[in-house]
Parts: C-alpha cells; sequence; structure tokens
C-alpha cells in the first residue's frame, strides 16, 4: 500500500499527488512511468512520474479526471493509500548533449513537458517552453515551468490570456525567427504530437514524442501497448515511452487508443450515476 | 486385490455445452469412491517406473496405497514431501507425458490417474484440514527469489523448509505467475492457487509485490542488501507475433494479453474495472496449451464462432490431448493446415477477416517432423472481430539487459551449468521457463527444487 502524502487540486480536472515509494524515488528518471491500481477491483492504469524526491522517497503524479479510475483515484485524500503502485517503469529520456530545445507540453501533457524542460535546462540547454491550454482557466504549473525554461510561450485555443493560437504556431514563429533548435520535445494528445512532429520534419529537428498507449502490466509481456516506429513493431512499456516523432505511426496510434471507447464511457457514466445515487440518498 | 478395470475411473466434468458458457472449473474431481476405486487399480510395482517419470519424484505408488488405506492425511504428507503445490500439478500437469507415461498399466491398457488421485488428496486435504504452518528455525541466511510463479515458488519453499530467510520479488500485484494470470479459472481456480500461496507465507516466505527486479532493483543491489544469492525465476513472459500485416489492428491480442484481462484482471467479471472486446467470432492463431486456453476462454465471453488456426495438422498439435478433447467438446473450430497470412480491418482500425493459406504436410525436416508447405493459390478469408495470437512466448529480456555477467542463448534463455542451474554469475541462480524457454508448471518446479539444493551446498561452501 502507497500513501498520499500531499494531494493539490491543480484546476477543475487535474490533480497531482506526492506518493511514498521510497524504492521508486530512489531510480526514477525523466521520462520514466509508474502504474497504479487504486483498490482491488481496480485496472492498472498507466502515469507518467512528474517529479520524485530520492531523499523524502515520495514520487510525483499529475492526473486528469478523464474516466472511472482516474476519477476513483481524484476521491482519495492525504492519508489515505493507493493499492498498487509499480515502477519506475520505461526508459528514460535521451536528453544529453543538446544546447537549444523547444519543450512542448498540451495540456495534461504540460506535467509530463515539465520535468523534461527541468532536466534540460539543468543540463545547461537553451530551453524554449511552449505550453498550450484550451483556456487561461485550466492553465498549470505556470510558475513552474517559467523557472524551467529560458521562455516561456503560453497559448489557449480560445485566446482567453490574451496569446491565440495551437501550440504548433508559437512553434512555427519561433523557428521561422531563427530559433535553431536541435532538439524538440513534445508531450500531450496525439494529434498534436503528430502536428508538432508534421512541422519539424522538413526542418530536419530532432523531435522527440511520448507515446501514451493503452497498457495493462507495464513490463513487455503483453505488447497491448505496441506501437509501430520506423515499421517495426515496439512495445511502448519497455523501448518507450519515449520515440522519434517522425518515425511513428501516429494514425494507428490513433485509432488503437479507442479500442474500448464504448466501455470506458459506460465505466464512466455509471460510476458518475453512483455517485449522483448516493449524494440523493446520503 | 486390484482392480483390474482397463479404463481410468472417469471423473465427473460439467457438461460441455453448459461449461462454455461459464468460467466455472470443468472438471469435478473424485468423489471418495471414485478415488478409492482408482487407487485400487495400482499394482504397487515394486520398481515404481511412474516415480522417473515425475519431475519432483513424488512417491507415488506410497501415496496411492494411503488413499486405499483411507489414511489420507499420510498420503497428502507423501505428496508434499517432494512437490509444493500438489493441488495445482495434480489439474495441470501433462500427466501422460510424465508419469501417466511410465505408468505398468499404461502398457495394455489405460495408466492409473495419478493426476486425478494427486489432486484428490490435496482437496481432500484443503477442505478437511486447518493447514498449520510450520515454523522453522532460521539458519541466518538470506536468499532473493525473482518472480513469484511455478519456479520461484518452489525453491521459496524449499529454502525456507531449510532455515533460509526467503524474500520472493514479483513484478505483478499478485503472486503466482502463469497460474494467476495465465491458465484460465475453468482449468486451474485462482482460490486454490491463492491458498498455496498463503500457505507459503504462514510458512515464513515474504512475497514483495510490485517489485520489478531490473527496474527497482538490480541483482547487484539485491546482493548488497545482504542476500547471498539470488535465483531467477522470471518466467517467459514476452510474446511473439506473426510479423503479419494487420497485426497492430484493434481486436488482435497476444494470448498473453487477452489471458491477463481474463484471469489477473477479471474482465469477465461484473464488478472489476479493466475491459475486454467482446467478441462474436474470433481467430486464435497456435496450437498449444495457450491457444486452447485462448479459444476457450474467447467462446465463454459469448463469441458465437472460435476458431483454432493451426499450421500443421493435429496429431503434431504441442497441447495436451485432454484440451483438445475438451476444445472439441465445447465446440471449438479446428482449422487445420491453415497458416494466417494477414489481418484486414475497416477505417476504424477495427479487426473484421483473417486471411489464411491451406497447409500441406512435406517432407520430414531434420527433426523428423513433416514440414508444413504452402498450397499456392489457396488463400481464404473468415469473418473475425478478434485475433488471438497463441505462437509462443521467450524470456523476458529485462533482468539480462540490466544485469552484468549474465548471459543468454540466441533465444534469450539463460545460460546455466546443468548441475548446478547457477547462471554465468557467481552467485545467481535460474530455472524454469527463464532457461528452458515456455515448457510446463511441473518443469519448472522441478528446476525451483534442484535450484534450491544447489544454493543450499552453495552457501554452506562459502562458509
Amino acid at each position: 500500500m502507497f500513501p498520499i502524502l500531499k494531494k493539490r487540486r491543480l484546476n477543475d480536472t487535474m490533480t497531482l499527488m506526492e506518493v511514498e515509494a521510497p524504492f521508486i524515488a530512489k531510480k526514477a528518471k525523466a521520462g520514466q512511468f509508474i502504474i497504479l491500481r487504486v483498490n482491488e477491483f481496480g485496472e492498472r492504469i498507466p502515469l507518467t512520474i512528474a517529479d520524485y524526491d530520492r531523499e523524502a522517497g515520495t514520487i510525483t503524479i499529475i492526473f486528469q479526471k478523464v474516466g472511472k479510475t482516474t476519477l476513483l483515484l481524484d476521491q482519495l485524500e492525504e492519508g489515505e493509500k493507493i493499492l498498487d503502485f509499480i515502477g519506475p517503469l520505461g526508459t528514460a529520456s535521451h536528453l544529453e548533449g543538446y544546447k537549444k530545445a523547444a519543450v512542448i507540453g498540451g495540456g495534461a501533457g504540460c506535467a509530463i513537458a515539465y520535468p523534461q524542460a527541468k532536466a534540460l535546462h539543468e543540463m545547461g540547454a537553451h530551453v524554449d517552453m511552449i505550453a498550450g491550454f484550451r483556456s487561461q482557466d485550466i492553465i498549470i504549473l505556470e510558475e513552474e515551468m517559467r523557472a524551467a525554461s529560458d521562455n516561456l510561450f503560453l497559448m489557449t485555443d480560445d485566446g482567453s490570456n490574451g496569446n491565440k493560437g495551437f501550440v504548433t504556431d508559437a512553434l512555427k514563429a519561433q523557428i521561422d525567427a531563427g530559433a535553431d533548435y536541435d532538439l524538440v520535445v513534445a508531450i500531450g494528445p496525439l494529434p498534436m504530437m503528430r502536428a508538432v512532429s508534421n512541422l519539424t520534419k522538413p526542418y530536419g529537428i530532432k523531435t522527440i514524442i511520448s507515446m501514451n498507449p493503452i497498457m495493462i502490466d507495464g513490463t513487455g509481456m503483453c505488447g497491448g501497448c505496441r506501437v509501430t516506429v520506423g515499421g517495426e513493431t515496439k512495445f511502448a512499456c519497455v523501448d518507450g515511452p519515449d520515440f522519434d516523432g517522425h518515425l511513428v505511426d501516429f494514425d494507428e496510434a490513433i485509432l488503437r487508443t479507442r479500442t474500448y471507447r464504448e466501455d470506458e464511457a459506460r465505466a464512466t457514466r455509471e460510476y458518475n450515476c453512483h455517485l449522483m445515487e448516493g449524494a440523493k440518498n446520503g | 486385490m486390484a482392480n483390474m478395470n482397463p479404463k481410468k475411473t472417469p471423473m465427473p466434468e460439467q457438461d460441455p455445452l453448459v461449461r462454455n458458457h461459464n468460467f466455472e472449473e470443468v472438471t469435478l474431481g473424485y468423489t471418495d469412491e471414485m478415488a478409492m476405486e482408482e487407487a485400487q487399480r495400482c499394482l504397487q510395482c515394486k520398481h515404481k517406473p511412474c516415480v522417473s517419470g515425475c519431475p519432483v519424484n513424488i512417491r507415488i505408488p506410497e501415496f496411492i496405497r494411503c488413499i486405499t488405506e483411507g489414511d489420507l492425511e499420510k498420503a497428502y504428507q507423501i505428496i508434499t514431501s517432494t512437490s509444493s503445490l500438489p493441488a495445482v500439478c495434480g489439474r495441470v500437469c501433462p500427466q501422460e507425458t510424465q508419469c501417466e507415461a511410465k505408468c505398468v498399466r499404461g502398457i495394455k491398457h489405460e495408466p492409473v490417474g495419478i493426476g486425478r488421485l494427486e489432486r484428490y488428496v490435496a482437496d481432500w486435504y484443503m477442505n478437511h484440514r486447518e493447514r498449520t504452518p510450520v515454523k522453522t528455525e532460521r539458519n541466518g541466511h538470506r536468499v532473493a527469489i525473482v518472480g513469484a510463479g511455478p519456479a520461484g515458488l518452489t525453491c521459496a519453499g524449499d529454502l525456507n523448509a531449510m532455515g533460509y530467510s526467503v524474500t520472493v520479488f514479483e513484478a505483478l500485484h499478485t503472486a503466482g505467475g502463469v497460474l494467476m494470470y495465465g491458465i484460465p479459472q475453468f482449468r486451474l481456480p485462482k482460490e486454490i492457487v491463492q491458498k498455496e500461496i498463503d500457505l507459503l507465507k504462514s510458512n515464513g516466505v515474504t512475497i514483495e509485490t510490485n517489485m520489478v527486479i531490473g527496474k527497482v532493483l538490480s541483482v547487484d543491489e539485491l546482493f548488497e542488501m545482504g542476500f547471498e544469492a539470488v535465483f531467477i525465476g522470471s518466467g517467459a513472459g514476452l510474446p511473439s507475433f506473426m510479423n503479419i500485416p494487420g497485426e497492430s489492428l484493434v481486436g488482435v491480442y497476444s494470448a498473453n494479453e487477452f489471458l491477463t484481462r481474463i484471469n489477473l484482471m477479471k474482465a469477465y467479471k461484473e464488478g472489476y474495472d479493466t475491459p475486454i472486446i467482446q467478441p462474436k467470432n474470433v481467430a486464435v492463431c497456435g496450437g498449444g496449451n495457450v491457444a486452447m486456453d485462448a479459444a476457450r476462454s474467447a467462446k465463454r465471453l459469448g463469441a458465437e464462432n472460435v476458431y483454432i488456426v493451426y499450421r500443421r495438422a493435429e496429431e503434431q498439435m504441442p497441447a495436451r490431448r485432454e484440451e483438445i478433447h475438451h476444445a472439441k467438446e465445447e465446440e471449438i473450430d479446428f482449422r487445420l493446415l491453415t497458416n494466417p497470412v494477414a489481418i484486414h480491418g475497416d477505417e476504424n482500425g477495427r479487426v473484421t477477416e483473417i486471411e489464411c493459406i491451406r497447409m500441406e504436410l512435406g517432407e520430414p525436416d531434420a527433426s523428423g517432423r513433416r514440414k508444413p508447405v504452402e498450397v499456392e493459390g489457396s488463400n481464404f478469408r473468415l469473418p473475425v472481430d478478434c485475433v488471438v495470437m497463441a505462437i509462443g512466448n521467450s524470456p523476458n529480456p529485462l533482468l539480462r539487459k540490466t544485469t552484468e555477467g549474465l548471459e543468454a542463448n540466441r533465444h534469450g534463455c539463460l545460460v546455466v551449468n546443468e548441475e548446478t542451474l547457477q547462471t554465468t554469475r557467481e552467485g545467481v541462480f535460474a530455472g524454469g521457463d527463464a532457461v528452458t524457454g515456455a515448457a510446463t508448471v511441473i518443469l519448472a518446479m522441478g528446476e525451483g527444487k534442484r535450484a534450491a539444493n544447489s544454493i543450499d551446498e552453495y552457501i554452506k561452501s562459502k562458509k
């Protein structure tokens, strides 16, 4: 059992938790993830390690409430425990040796892009961080991202923060202005990572993306998370989750993430109904 | 006087067309009367050929005689003096190629139902006796076991009984390995496996789940933590795919994924959160026990048509005869001498058809097996919405990639000294599927036992 030491709601849909997991905290590196199971009826879901504290023995996770399991997880309070918490899984990001990088986060992906920016920045690279959100009121980690980068470009789809546009608009503007990046890191929804990869390809800028396929064990024993990279089948849980964005078959990956869409929608609906009933009866 | 009936006493089973809609155990076990009748078929041979056919050398005639004498307590003690998981092995061992293959009664007629009797004794004990933990005096030495499958659990049980303080590290959230995630409930009820594991724990074995050795701790760190020897029983959990077009379509599973969702995550049960596709027409590619398990599970999920697609003939299927028989009874459709060449899907990336080619048996190859060759132009398509690849597994490379000096062969199997089961690293031993590639539960247990003895000698010799 893994105690939740700290819980903070970042906005209406996103929550940060610091979980006591000393063995994992000792080994975790940027780009790796954990798998957790909330209770004995629960499914196993992967979440990226957003931060770690080796001395305190904690792992920070940031998750968006998108379905039953993340809603259940969000119900847990400080002092309560997560049943299973497994990691660190996946291959750590290779960020050494780059001079000038653009790190791009889309929505909840900022929680994963932020530690990458921080790692690059600490290694001495010049880091431009581009963070995209639907609107101003769901912006997260602004101060942290600002501290981890040389420039922070905050974009909103609806322009509610005065900076309207997608992350690709900001990236294109920087490239056209002669930013001369030797690395782009993009983390967020698959269509966003596809758009960034398509943008950088003609410029020949190395582009690392972080895949987020369906996973079960996360240790390479089932292949549920397989993605096609450069025509080869890779298991994201062991070979990734980081891959070369110019080689990933995004269209296939997008279709595969929809495998259980109906089951997921039903589970979420039933869970919400159950909560409503509880509220009425209680 | 021995019972000279040429046939084994039949074991009651659920009706095939009822059981293929539920996940409850297919075979129901012997009653006391049936067990007595079958036990009396044993001739109590002096030279006991059956014992040499058992990878852990259970003293078979002795325990069977106890059944005829009504002393089930003693029968159980005899079995468990060499076997750690009798309720499991009685159910899933391929007795027809092991103990029962050597039975004298089998020369002319059917052999004694040794597996059924072992299961009977183990179940009787579980149901009638409070299993009291055995307290063993600790010898002050510590051993780490990587993997809580049959090899690791057996090695742990034996070392614990010798006085070692044993910690088993398991990557999944539940111990048991393939007994929990692979073999389905209808062949091996998970409650039985859990009871065997609980007994090991109450006897003093520590099991740490959620610990992926190679990631969270390295083998070197295990030594730094004070473990004096390490046993690797990490199995063969890396699934093979066929590398044919369409394998990434939605609805194509490895057997490992399909069975893990069903068995470990209980996707078939109301109230559990893990989803699984509810298929109508399923093709399972392969001819081993895993293929039979996947096909029979698919039927139980409610599929109307389940095909076994296998490139050789039935005689060459590696699955147990009993499993093939059960699958046929449950209306699994065998498409033999048939090989998948591509999987086709719709615009949403979902499987719609599997394209196969007919095969015929050619000349025998070097191993003596007749090699299947394609019949040109015989391609045809089966409409399916789910494909399960059950064409084999190899050892997971995680440990050997993260451990210096641990050698593996070209199949990824760890290289060990055949006598001692020590790997190319001093103090690191290995056994089961991690060494042999995908094999059987009882072979893995046999290696776990041998490794326990080697580890005991190794640690004693260091003193």
